[in-house]
């Protein structure tokens, strides 16, 4: 047991990097693509809010796995070639966006009315009011929305093994077929994604004492 | 009791210039989201994939009974899952709510670690190491257990977010006609904290059949994998996973519009809650059903 761990350590711990790789890089792209559609559905522009209602209604409902596999299969014919790797992110990207979408709109709606009406009544207009006194407060009060959306782009990016791309998850799976020691290395990845998980609840939780607004 | 949203006040009524300048950008838009569908359009003609032939078996007596079989599969997954996971989330609120201490740690254990775990990990563990220790489960089993297992730590924090989110007066106001610290829970509390997150119970509905789709890694057939053997067996791979994904869409599209509106019947009339306890501001107390829901 202690052998099997030392030859897969370095195995593993790629497995580890490549998940911490396709969280980073979907979490970041979420946020960004979550508060633009955010922004698109309070938008005074009729087809910007039914576009961004249109995709959060199709990428919340739809399973990671299926449009997984849907993108894998299906970009080619139109003529795109992702690798496995760059499909997963942007699949579990487009998902997590959805949900950050709503997040969002809940902490824009969150925020007094009387904020709004202040940035209004001085003349600021949409953009303006939204961005610079909506939207930071919005997203303060975020925190542990966005917190809970981390932790789910984590766990999502395990699925990312169903295509065979080399994460934790895929990785425990083959070192455990190869070696035999399949429990030993499940058991590992399961303490991998609890401290992951954890760090970025704590990670939250400093963030949200930081950025209380004291009103 | 109806709160302006804030979202109404950021913009006013525009005016003709305003207006002018709304219409040019839909326009605008229009045209932009019409040649991305255009181009779409012209690379799969192109390949070929639109091609009425290579749609016609998804309206054909065979493949809908095929699909017709996923369905029941995924349904089935769904219900046997939550069915089985409710009465386990609950045991385990309680336990983390108000048992003893042993109990609350065990049950807090359980809790944090099953829902820190992702599911398709706990499958493999079932479909790869436990078989070598001597636990084989049926397919089936492989499928629902680690989704049970999963579900139920997570119902657990929505139901004890529930639990937290009633006003204490209903618990002191059980003790003091004199109920002991379990009838309170059974007879007082726990109805009202349940009914409190039936529309959280819903959203949760649709992550337990986000998970079933994981039939395709153990082979069950479910929608997913029915999806896979037809795309494999007729080589018609875009259009078997354009339909699953659309009925999946559906099915989830409609559990999330049956939460939203159990959430406004549920905000009107709820007896037992704290001042907090109201409308959407539960969701937001329960602490990670949406992490679930990503996936």
């Amino acid at each position: 047991m202690v052998e099997v761990l030392r030859d897969n350590l370095g195995a593993l711990w790629g497995g580890v990097v490549t998940t911490l790789e396709i969280t980073a890089m979907a979490f970041v792209g979420a946020v960004v693509v979550g508060v633009l559609v955010a922004v698109f559905r309070v938008s005074p522009i009729p087809p910007l809010r039914a576009l961004g209602a249109v995709y959060v209604e199709l990428f919340r409902n739809v399973p990671l796995l299926s449009l997984l596999i849907l993108t894998a299969y299906g970009l080619p014919y139109l003529g795109v070639d992702l690798s496995l790797f760059t499909t997963a992110v942007v699949c579990l990207l487009l998902v997590s966006a959805s949900f950050t979408c709503e997040a969002v709109r809940a902490g824009i709606n969150g925020v007094p009315v009387g904020q709004a009406e202040a940035a209004r009544a001085i003349g600021m207009t949409f953009t303006q009011s939204l961005a610079g006194v909506i939207l930071p407060q919005a997203l303060r009060t975020m925190v542990q929305p966005l917190v809970n959306i981390f932790i789910g782009v984590v766990l999502g990016s395990s699925m990312a093994a169903a295509v065979a791309v080399p994460e934790l998850t895929y990785t425990a799976q083959q070192i455990g077929n190869e070696t035999a020691e399949s429990m030993l290395m499940f058991v590992i990845s399961a303490i991998v994604y609890i401290v992951i998980a954890l760090l970025g609840g704590a990670t939250g939780s400093v963030l949200e004492r930081r950025l209380a607004v004291r009103r | 009791m109806s709160r302006p949203l804030a979202t109404r006040v950021l913009f006013d009524e525009p005016g003709p210039r305003g207006r002018f300048r709304i219409r040019v950008l839909s326009v605008l838009i229009g045209v932009v989201v019409i040649a991305v569908l255009a181009w779409s359009y012209l690379s799969l003609t192109a390949s070929g994939e639109l091609e009425w032939r290579k749609w016609k078996p998804f309206v054909q007596q065979w493949a809908v009974w095929f699909m017709l079989d996923g369905l029941r599969g995924t349904l089935l997954v769904t219900v046997v899952a939550a069915v089985a996971s409710f009465p386990l989330g609950t045991l385990l609120a309680v336990g983390r709510a108000g048992g003893q201490r042993p109990v609350r740690w065990l049950c807090t254990a359980y809790i944090e670690i099953f829902r820190s775990v992702p599911t398709l990990l706990l499958v493999y563990v079932f479909l790869f190491a436990l078989p070598g220790l001597g636990l084989n489960l049926s397919i089936f089993g492989k499928l629902v257990v680690p989704i049970i297992m999963i579900n139920a730590a997570v119902i657990a924090e929505i139901v004890r977010a529930g639990i937290g989110a009633l006003d204490t007066g209903q618990r002191e106001a059980g003790s003091a006609i004199g109920l002991t610290r379990g009838q309170t829970m059974r007879l007082v509390v726990l109805p009202q904290a349940i009914r409190l997150v039936v529309p959280t119970l819903v959203t949760q509905l649709v992550a337990i059949v986000k998970d079933s789709t994981l039939g395709y890694v153990v082979s069950y057939p479910e929608l997913m994998k029915q999806a896979n053997t037809l795309a494999n067996n007729t080589k018609l791979l875009l259009q078997s996973f354009v339909v699953v994904s659309l009925v999946y869409v559906v099915i989830n599209f409609a559990l999330t519009r049956l939460a939203v509106a159990l959430e406004s019947r549920i905000g009107r009339a709820a007896p037992g809650a704290g001042p907090a306890a109201l409308g959407e501001e539960i969701g937001e107390q329960v602490e990670r059903p949406v992490a679930r829901a990503v996936r």
